[in-house]
């Protein structure tokens, strides 16, 4: 009774101790000036809440970006060929992460993302000079300039490791290694410069002369490496006893778990492409998945209907089709347009490895070019096509109004300017591609000799490999 | 005493069935080994991106025996009753004299080595 007292008597001066903070809060309030710093504190709250927000799921991005070159890339490419190069094969995509990642913080960053001419960034940026933990508002207000760069690399790091798949089986590691160097620096940068740095020539967020949709990296990553593809497969020729001998994957297995993963870190990719948690985020998230589910059904059903069979090989192929094709579109389309692409990617790249590919009778040992090189060019297009200003207003006028994205829109200048992009990609590949191949060439050779090549990359090229308990070690 | 080698090829799913089958009917001793191979049955088409390949070596399951001759009758018997399905890829069982066997521990020879 007694404690009950004293208890409500505490309270009673605790409520009275609050209502004269109250009313001394209050008394501050009618003073402008805090009432200015207050607004201003809280104005620099949400920024930073912002900023976290949209920070973590751009650190997230990053790593999911990786995780599709080392395993995914790797997995998916080590699988599709034979088991006396799965090591050799694996380690291409996995040495990328280590080359461009060194490349990328001397100069490849300055060179891609650096203030520069319309073509090429600048050195103002090399060794990472002036990137730091504050945005670059250039290309994002709520980011770390850093987290930037690092979501950049990641993109950076798997396009050349796509191209390892044209010349699979057959290539110099050293060679590889000096081409990818230089690719990185004279096809890579300046047509990542173009796309998305500022001052682009295609540059539609920062008013390029002819504004380019390309979301997270249609024209920049898919056409630039199918196409050098494409280039590798020519110039140093079929594998030794392609087309005769039989060449079938030696582990769909390993493919597939490589697939899955690729589909995964895909998210990071598009989503992440948004620079920001936001609800472009969602949709580019959502189109991903979408256009990736129709591809599959694309591939797999054309299988099906030329051979009886859907496969697994085709049904993970469908998917990465299908996901290189939304890449460009994933930030302007519909969900429903999404399904389209896939469904139309799935197809058209199936009809690309399974007949066109023989055709001309070039080796593309993985279908680099097959897959990327004609995915991505049909998703750059389509993006001209589908892209509408209700999912991503990206266009306005001097008075703020928003202006039509795609044809779907009205806007026909878009689909000129899909094809000017696309058009430079290809030539920016074709050109560079050469000239790199032609210098390693002369400098140190590309293939290996061909005792080397049946013997396996992974014995000749690195003394290991991949499968041991074949000598039945005990 | 004579001793015949008893050698079946089978496939690979009934292995595990032979393998009782023989037990059962006092068979002690036997090598079994992995292999590839065709006869009249000529393997299968694979398909990999649109491309096709002939798989005409299937994996099949070598049996070796090296019998009494009083065994090898109903050894052969268990044998096919135990493989037989009536369709191609069935197998082969072939039959040959051997002329001395020598157990490593201990240098018994003939069919007290078996």
């Amino acid at each position: 009774m007694n404690r009950h007292l004293s208890g409500s008597t505490l309270m009673a001066f605790c409520l009275g101790l609050i209502l004269l903070a109250g009313g001394s809060h209050l008394a501050a309030q009618t003073s402008p000036a805090a009432t200015t710093d207050r607004i201003a504190q809280l104005e620099s709250q949400v920024r930073n809440a912002q900023s976290s927000a949209d920070n973590a799921w751009m650190l997230v991005s990053a790593a999911l970006v990786l995780l599709m070159t080392g395993p995914g890339l790797a997995l998916f490419y080590g699988g599709l060929v034979r088991k006396k190069n799965v090591l050799a094969t694996m380690l291409q995509s996995f040495a990328m992460m280590a080359l461009v990642t060194v490349i990328w913080g001397i100069v490849g960053y300055s060179l891609s993302f650096g203030s520069g001419n319309s073509f090429i960034g600048g050195l103002h940026n090399i060794f990472l000079h002036g990137v730091g933990v504050q945005p670059d508002t250039d290309y994002s207000a709520t980011l770390p300039a850093q987290t930037f760069m690092v979501y950049q690399l990641m993109f950076a790091i798997i396009t050349p490791a796509l191209i390892t798949g044209a010349f699979a089986e057959r290539m110099k590691f050293s060679a590889m290694l000096l081409f990818m160097t230089l690719w990185s620096l004279i096809v890579y940068a300046p047509m990542a410069h173009m796309v998305w740095g500022k001052g682009g020539w295609l540059n539609a967020a920062l008013g390029g002369r002819f504004p380019s949709l390309d979301f997270a990296g249609g024209t920049v990553v898919h056409i630039t490496s199918g196409v050098s593809a494409l280039v590798c497969a020519a110039y140093l020729g079929r594998r030794l006893g392609y087309p005769k001998e039989p060449m079938p994957p030696h582990s769909v297995v390993l493919s597939f778990v490589g697939a899955c993963l690729l589909w995964v870190g895909w998210f990071g990719f598009n989503a992440g492409s948004a620079l920001a948690a936001s609800g472009l985020a969602t949709s580019a998230f959502v189109n991903t998945h979408f256009a990736a589910a129709a591809a599959v059904i694309g591939w797999a059903g054309a299988e099906w209907l030329r051979n009886g069979k859907a496969s697994a090989l085709g049904a993970i192929s469908g998917a990465v089709a299908g996901l290189v094709a939304i890449t460009p579109a994933a930030g302007f389309v519909t969900p429903m347009s999404s399904l389209f692409i896939g469904l139309v990617a799935g197809g058209c790249c199936y009809f690309m490895v399974a007949k066109v590919k023989s055709w001309f009778g070039y080796d593309d040992s993985l279908d680099a070019f097959g897959v990327h090189g004609a995915g991505g060019t049909i998703g750059a297009v389509l993006t001209g096509i589908f892209a509408t200003s209700s999912i991503n207003p990206i266009y306005h006028n001097q008075r703020g109004e928003v202006l039509p994205s795609g044809v779907v829109d009205g806007n026909w200048v878009q689909l000129g300017n899909q094809f000017v992009a696309v058009l430079i990609a290809w030539v920016l590949a074709i050109v560079g591609t050469f000239v790199i191949l032609k210098v390693v060439d002369l400098l140190i050779g590309l293939r290996v000799p061909a005792d080397h090549e049946v013997q396996g990359l992974d014995l000749s090229q690195h003394g290991e490999e991949g499968y041991y308990w074949e000598l039945s070690a005990s | 005493m004579s001793m015949t080698k008893v050698e079946a090829i089978i496939q690979p799913s009934k292995l595990e069935s032979v393998k009782e089958a023989l037990l059962e009917i006092g068979v002690e001793g036997m090598t079994i080994l992995e292999v590839r191979g065709h006869g009249r049955q000529k393997g299968h088409t694979e398909i990999y991106r649109g491309r096709e390949y002939t798989v005409d070596l299937l994996p099949k399951i070598k049996l070796e025996l090296v019998l009494a001759d009083e065994m090898v009758d109903r050894a052969v018997q268990t044998i096919v009753s135990v493989t037989r399905t009536g369709r191609i890829g069935d197998g082969k069982i072939f039959l040959s004299r051997i002329d001395d066997a020598i157990r490593i521990r201990n240098d018994e020879r003939g069919v007290t080595a078996l």
